[in-house]
Order: structure tokens, then C-alpha cells, then sequence
């Protein structure tokens, strides 16, 4: 364990990229391997507990805490609202350990320690969790916490995690990454087939990592004649990555997951086919013959169904757009230029004409200044924006920057007024940085929007110390104020919702600015943003 | 019975001395717990201070109608016996003990337990009353031995050496840069350097007899010398906060930069400032020792004045000492 909080330490404390590289290549190359590939899969996002697996509660962990170090549960939520990280309220609370037990490795502590005991009595887990918190250090304490509570997050991406990877066994960062994608087990043989050098039969049954798009400030005019570019529109469904391979299909999110069996129409189409091909694309709910696609809500409808019925096929029809062609017929296409790869995918699917499997279309303008016009009719196409993608370049993996850009459409805007705030997480955990904003309706202010980003950290504090004073009420870690300062949010859309009290929801809302010059009564009116609604 | 100090808007106002303690706004007799600008300010008609407390408050705020006090030295205001006594926060940071018809309040200031090189130790004062401050009145806030960090602060120059790295700890002017200094006296085989605005508190300080460690001005090394020819590298640099992201880190190549507070213990709060490293050193009493001492003055009733009060007044109330809270307008400065 102290070789890994060792680690989560130096990862937590650099902002460099390339010293947490550092780290990580050194620690993959000097722990036991049984080790290495727990903290591979816990940096890669993976808990060691679940609803199936219990060994502690958020609740549990609580009150064993506030037993353990004699703090009544009132003050430990105290301490939590200043916090904002539950692991490391708790390992501040619990007093150090006046010997330190000896030191276990990570492997030891979740094979033989936690996971023995899951799903136990409350006794017998409490007795492990409180007996591993007196014998650990501070920092290891917290590490141990983070491991019952979740996620890691330190501050490190799965890119950084396969870079670190690759410079250390030399097997290629596309590998790497597409042998991590789906669901794997921490056991030293997976880490072994993972940095092989050769190619192992497995490598042919995983999807490939997507490729994604950066976002494109300012003018495109600066990428170049336009020429060099291809025009698609941004589509607002889900991203996904069709797989035939001996004739057999399956259906890969970007989330990583498999979708198979929840859209049967566009499995259908694949298995149509007469070669085997991995398609990049679009999933988009989308009636035959209309001009538009459906509104996001209506994909949303789908995929939560995991075998939609007739009348579900029929009101909710979807299509996969294909982008881009990675596989033919057992070749790996990526390394070809994206014009070349686009007109395989063409010609593959112009052999077999499917609504439900088609390409999505190029746009084609003479000029930039003429591409920028056709973007201002996005919003009435039902789409994004523009998808711009270097006609030379290969398909890549993850989001990197200069060949793929996501141009998109300026968002919508309203102003309204400030009403709740709350502490925030992480590095703003002391400050209040979670607002809810309200509009008019009538004489009244009704919440339609949680935003936590668009402040500078000079305008957060700001803010912060704003509205300590002009607090009206406090319940818990959120504080109503007084309903005086203005902001302009922006957002990607307006939906209508049964769920929202407001009777709308809204996509994607952050700040963009904070009105000073606006008083509140010349915020904006919900009937406003209701006009807006798909 | 009538509060023997209470809340005024100018500050907290002693009615039978006729005095304020540490005023925010112009007053006619002023007595000061300590330096610090929150606590001591300008326009007061007349300074009572600590003896060891006038060097900084002559750096502070100028010539001034000073009244100087030994500690525990008895004097007297209207009808009040008043007397300072040593508050461990800075040095010549006093508590002031407030004697009317027999009753006895003590006004805290800012104050801690931990042993400090740089101020007197503090005094444990019996009172009725105790007005506290509560700047960390969590249990979360515990603090490490001020050696042991001093230590770790060592291990941290010589790992920015071994990087070619400048490293550069910021910390407040007044009390923790000369505390961090003393605290460093065992460890550190080369000189400090100090921008400009810690060296006029470290030569109070030294003046005063306060024995710190070797230091250099970084002004005096820009040029040609060793030091700036290698961008400091290797080197340990004191500044203030306000230091932090400004035109003056030019000079240093390649640098670290890390906290020395009290607030360090929360991780958020060194991210948020973008602090590679924090170092918890702290001149406040942490939640431990606020509670020790509230215990040890044997008070009946306690009144917190800045700081994370609503923990302490509730956890107070709960083992049956009354307490409750008076907004100052104190910083939370550590």
C-alpha cells in the first residue's frame, strides 16, 4: 500500500503531464505485477465494490468514522461540507496510528483483506475497515478510503495511464488501448497479454478506440483551404462503433459499453452486409422519409430499452450515420487517409441500400464564408454544428488535437438569477462554486438550471464571498441567497420535461458571463426559454 | 450583569475600561493583541501593547502614542485591571486578561499551543469569560510536530535540487516566515532567500534576539552570482502569497512552489491556489488544542469571534460550557 499512496501522492501533487508520466512508468515498472494491474484498473476508473459486491456504505463508512475517532455524526458533516471528499474527511478524522502496521501491497489488501469480507455482517466488515484505519499512516489511510469509496480521481486520464504503458513495454498506445476497452478482471495474465509485444487472438474481437473531436474556437479559416477539409454535420445522438466480424455483429458505445440487443434494426443491417467491417458512427432516433432526426429525448426513450418491442421499433425508429470505415474484410484501415477511407465506406454501403444503415452525408461548400452560412441553419436541421476532419489524416485514438474538429454552433443564451449555491468538490471544496439559476414567472423565480463552470477563479471567489453575506437560508451544504445577481448561461437546447418542475430541461448550461450591469427584475422569463423548446 | 466587553460597530469595547480591543475603526484608547493588519490598525488615539509586540507594531503602523506592558504587568483602564499575557501566536501576540468588580474575561486574540522559537509560550489565564478565536474550530484540522514539517521542507529543497527546480515556499510576513526560519535552524546547511517583504519582518525579528537561520536577500543575488546564475536552482526561497503568480517569479527558471499553512491540511485548498506542495504549519490552535484550552481556563462561557464558529459553539454547548458567537471582522489569514 505505501508504494501506491506513494504514487497517488506524486500524481495528486504534480500539475506537469509529463512528470505524472513519469511516475506511472516508474511504478508499473517496479511493483509486483499482482499489484500493477489493480492500480491499472483502479486508475482506469474501476471500484473494487458494487451494489454486488458491499464492503462498506457511504453511511457505514460514517458512522464506523465517527466511532472510531469520537466525533458526533453532526460535526462529521460538518467537516465533509468543508472537505468535499468523503475519503479524506475520514482519513483526517481517525487518529494516526501510534505504530504503523506492517506494510501490505495493494493486491494483499483487496484479494485477501476487503474482498473476503463483502457482503459479510456489518460486524465483520467493520471490524477489517477500522483495524486497517488504525494501523495506516495519513496518506495511506486516505488512499485505502478511496478504495471503498470509488473513483480515484487523481487528476489522471486513461490516455496518460496507456501512454505511461507503452513507453515502458514498447507494445504501441493503440494496442494497448484497445486491449483495455470493455470489461476486463485485474489479474496478472491480463497484464501480461496486455504489454505483449505479439498479436494475440483476442486483439481481433475488440472495438477499436474512438477517435474524438476537439473543439474549434474562433475562425477555421486558420486550418487552411477548405479543400483539405471533409463537411459533416454534428449530429446530436449517440456515438458508436458497429462490429461484423465472422458474420457475427455486435454494437460499442463510446461509454465503452456494449449496446447489443437494443437496436435490432441497425443489427439487422449490419448483418445484411456481405463483408465483415467495423463502422464508426451515429445513432440517431429518425423516422424514414423525414428530413430531420428525432429530438435527443427520443434516443433517450430507446436506449434505455433493453429489448424494445414493435411499437417502440415503430415510434422510435433508429439509424446509425456511419463516419468512417476502420475495418474491411480483417484490414485494419486507420492508418489510410480519411478521404480514402470514406470512399470505401461509400462504396461498401452503396452496394446495399438501408435507411437504417447509411452514410452520413458530406457537405460540400466553395468557401469558408460559405460554410459558415450553411452552419448558421444547424439549428433548424436539428444538428450541432458543423464535423470537420482533415481529408489526409489517419483515424486516431482519444482526443487529440488537429485533425478533427467540432465546429459548432454558437449556444443559445438567457439571463437569470442567481438562487441556491453549494460547496463544490475537489480543488473547490471550500468554496461554493454549484449554482442553481432561476427565471421569471410572473412574480415568482423558478429554478431551470445547475451550472458549475464558466467563472474564472477571481470571479468564484468572488462570488463566494458575495454570497457567505447575503445568505437567506442554509440547508445543509446549500445556501439559498438573495435572488439579486444576473448571469448569462448558455446551453445547446431546450427540451420540453415532464420530470423539471419549470416543465423544460436544458442541455449542457454553463455560465458565460456575470451580468453586473443587470438588476434581477430584468432577468429573463421562463416563457422565453419555453418558446425555444423541441 | 453587563457583558464586560461587548460588539460594538467599531470593535469589541470594554464599557467599564473604557477601551476597544484590536478596533476595526479610529477609537480613542486601543489595546492590541498582536501586528497583524486585521488586528492592528491605524487611527487609534493611543497604542497599549505587549513589550515585545512595539518592534513590529513601530514597523507596522509608524510612530504612534505607545503604552508598553511586560506581560502579566497589571495596569489600569477606567475601572477595568487589565494585564497581558503571552497568546504562542506571533511574536508579542498577547491575550488580554480583563479584571471588573472581580469578574475575569480574557480576550484570546489569534493564539496556538504548539511550541513556537520565535514567541513566548502560551499562558494558560483562569477566566469567567473566554472570548476565543475558532479560525480551524474542526476536528479535521490537527497539526504535525513544526519540526517534523521543517524537516519535510528540507527533503522538498533537495528534491527540487535534484530537478534543477527553484523552490519557492510562500508564507505570511509576519510571523510564520520567521517561525518557518527558527524551525529550519537544525536542518538547513545554506542559506534562505527572501523576497523583499519577508526580510524587513525577519530583521524585526531578529533585532528582537529571535535566532533564525541564515538567510539572503534575492534581490542581492540577481546578477551575477552563483545563485541567480543557475535560476536559484536548488535553492529555498521565502515569499508572501501575494508573490504567487506575479511578475517577480521571472527570475527564478524553473521553480516549485509550495504553502506553508494551517490550510494546507485540505488538498482542495492547495489545488485551488495551484500549489505543488502544502505544508501544514500553522500559528492558530488546531481543534484539539481549542478545546484543551478552552477546558484549562476553566470558563463558564465562551464567546468565539472568527473563524469556523458554529462546530465549536455547538460541541461546546453540547458538553455544557455556554457559548456563542460574535461576528468581528477578524481574517482568517493563516
Amino acid at each position: 500500500m505505501k508504494r501506491f499512496a506513494a504514487l497517488y501522492q506524486e500524481l495528486d501533487r504534480s500539475t506537469a503531464t509529463l512528470d505524472k508520466r513519469a511516475a506511472l512508468v516508474a511504478y508499473f515498472r517496479d511493483a509486483p505485477p499482482r499489484d500493477a494491474v489493480w492500480a491499472l484498473y483502479l486508475l482506469a476508473g474501476g471500484k473494487i465494490t458494487s451494489t454486488r459486491k458491499k464492503i462498506a456504505g457511504v453511511g457505514e463508512l460514517r458512522a464506523w468514522a465517527a466511532d472510531a475517532s469520537g466525533t458526533a455524526p453532526w460535526l462529521l458533516d460538518a467537516c465533509y461540507d468543508q472537505v468535499g471528499d468523503l475519503a479524506e474527511t475520514l482519513a483526517l478524522l481517525v487518529p494516526d496510528p501510534t505504530v504503523a502496521a506492517p506494510d501490505r501491497g495493494l493486491a494483499d489488501w483487496i484479494e485477501e483483506i476487503l474482498l473476503p469480507v463483502a457482503n459479510r455482517d456489518e460486524l465483520e466488515r467493520r471490524e477489517v475497515v477500522v483495524s486497517a484505519w488504525l494501523g495506516l499512516p495519513y496518506a495511506e489511510r486516505l488512499v485505502f478510503n478511496k478504495l471503498l469509496t470509488g473513483a480515484l480521481r487523481v487528476g489522471v486520464s486513461q490516455r496518460m495511464v496507456q501512454q505511461a504503458l507503452a513507453e515502458m513495454s514498447g507494445v504501441p498506445i493503440a494496442r494497448i488501448a484497445q486491449r483495455m476497452l470493455g470489461a476486463w478482471s485485474p489479474s496478472p495474465a491480463f497484464l501480461r497479454d496486455l504489454l505483449s509485444a505479439e498479436e494475440l487472438p483476442g486483439d481481433r474481437q475488440q472495438p477499436y478506440p474512438f477517435f474524438l473531436a476537439s473543439p474549434l474556437e474562433g475562425d477555421p479559416a486558420v486550418l487552411g483551404p477548405i479543400g483539405e477539409w471533409l463537411l459533416e454535420w454534428k449530429w446530436d445522438g449517440i456515438r458508436a462503433q458497429l462490429i461484423r466480424r465472422r458474420g457475427e455483429v455486435s454494437l460499442w458505445s463510446r461509454g465503452e459499453e456494449r449496446l447489443d440487443g437494443r437496436f435490432p434494426e441497425v443489427e439487422a443491417a449490419a448483418a445484411a452486409l456481405d463483408v465483415d467491417c467495423v463502422i464508426d458512427g451515429e445513432l440517431l432516433a429518425w423516422q424514414d422519409g423525414n428530413t430531420d432526426p428525432m429530438p435527443f429525448s427520443a434516443l433517450q426513450t430507446r436506449i434505455q430499452r433493453l429489448k424494445p418491442g414493435p411499437k417502440w421499433l415503430a415510434e422510435f425508429p433508429v439509424q446509425l450515420l456511419a463516419y468512417d470505415l476502420l475495418e474491411l474484410e480483417g484490414a485494419d484501415l486507420r492508418e489510410l487517409p480519411q478521404a480514402e477511407r470514406r470512399e470505401q465506406l461509400e462504396a461498401l454501403l452503396r452496394r446495399h441500400p438501408d435507411p437504417r444503415l447509411r452514410v452520413s452525408p458530406a457537405v460540400a461548400p466553395a468557401t469558408w464564408d460559405e460554410a459558415h452560412a450553411l452552419r448558421g441553419e444547424s439549428r433548424e436541421r436539428g444538428v450541432e454544428g458543423f464535423m470537420l476532419k482533415r481529408r489526409s489524416a489517419p483515424y486516431q485514438s482519444g482526443r487529440r488535437r488537429g485533425d478533427w474538429w467540432k465546429w459548432k454552433i454558437d449556444p443559445l443564451t438567457i439571463d437569470a438569477v442567481l438562487l441556491y449555491a453549494q460547496s463544490g468538490h475537489g480543488r473547490r471544496s471550500t468554496l461554493y462554486t454549484d449554482y442553481t439559476f432561476g427565471l421569471w414567472d410572473g412574480d415568482a423565480l423558478v429554478p431551470i438550471a445547475k451550472a458549475y463552470s464558466g467563472l474564472d477563479d477571481k470571479e468564484i471567489l468572488e462570488l463566494d464571498r458575495w454570497l457567505r453575506a447575503h445568505t437567506r437560508e442554509r440547508f445543509g451544504a446549500v445556501r439559498s441567497v438573495e435572488p439579486v445577481q444576473v448571469f448569462e448561461l448558455g446551453f445547446e437546447g431546450v427540451n420540453i420535461s415532464k420530470r423539471h418542475k419549470s416543465g423544460i430541461a436544458v442541455r449542457f448550461p454553463r455560465i458565460l458571463r456575470w451580468r453586473h450591469d443587470k438588476p434581477a427584475n430584468q432577468a429573463d422569463q421562463l416563457d422565453t426559454l419555453k418558446a425555444l423548446a423541441r | 450583569m453587563r457583558d464586560i466587553v461587548q460588539l460594538r460597530p467599531e470593535g469589541l469595547y470594554c464599557p467599564a475600561g473604557g477601551f476597544h480591543i484590536d478596533p476595526w475603526q479610529p477609537v480613542e484608547v486601543a489595546v492590541l493583541t498582536h501586528g497583524h493588519g486585521d488586528h492592528a490598525r491605524s487611527g487609534m488615539g493611543r497604542y497599549h501593547t505587549s513589550a515585545e509586540g512595539l518592534p513590529i507594531l513601530q514597523w507596522r503602523l509608524g510612530d504612534q502614542d505607545y503604552r508598553v506592558h511586560a506581560y502579566g504587568e497589571v495596569f489600569t483602564l477606567g475601572n477595568a485591571r487589565v494585564s497581558l499575557h503571552p497568546a504562542g501566536h506571533v511574536l508579542g501576540s498577547a491575550q488580554v486578561r480583563i479584571e471588573v468588580d472581580g469578574e475575569v474575561w480574557v480576550v484570546s486574540g489569534d493564539y496556538k499551543r504548539q511550541p513556537d522559537p520565535t514567541c513566548s509560550l502560551f499562558e494558560v489565564v483562569p477566566c469567567d469569560t473566554f472570548i476565543t478565536e475558532a479560525t480551524f474550530g474542526l476536528p479535521i484540522y490537527r497539526w504535525p510536530s513544526a519540526s517534523d514539517v521543517a524537516r519535510d521542507i528540507v527533503q522538498w529543497r533537495d528534491h527540487c535540487a535534484a530537478r534543477g527546480e527553484a523552490a519557492i515556499l510562500y508564507c505570511y510576513a509576519l510571523g510564520k516566515a520567521q517561525r518557518v526560519l527558527a524551525e529550519l535552524i537544525p536542518f538547513a546547511d545554506r542559506p534562505v532567500y527572501l523576497h523583499g517583504a519577508i526580510a524587513a519582518g525577519v530583521d524585526v525579528y531578529r533585532k528582537a534576539g529571535v535566532p533564525l537561520a541564515d538567510t539572503r536577500l534575492v534581490i542581492d543575488a540577481d546578477g551575477p552570482t552563483a545563485a541567480s546564475g543557475t535560476g536559484f536552482a536548488g535553492e529555498l526561497i521565502l515569499a508572501p502569497p501575494s508573490a504567487a503568480g506575479s511578475a517577480w517569479l521571472r527570475r527564478f527558471r524553473k521553480a516549485q512552489h509550495g504553502f506553508a499553512s494551517g490550510w494546507m491540511r485540505l488538498r482542495g485548498n492547495r489545488r485551488r491556489r495551484n500549489m505543488d506542495r502544502g505544508f501544514v504549519v500553522s500559528d492558530h490552535a488546531d481543534w484539539p488544542d481549542l478545546l484543551r484550552t478552552i477546558r484549562d481556563t476553566g470558563a463558564k462561557r465562551v464567546v468565539a469571534t472568527h473563524g469556523d464558529t458554529d462546530a465549536l459553539v455547538r460541541t461546546l454547548n453540547e458538553s455544557g460550557i455556554a457559548a456563542e458567537t460574535l461576528v468581528t471582522q477578524y481574517g482568517e489569514d493563516d
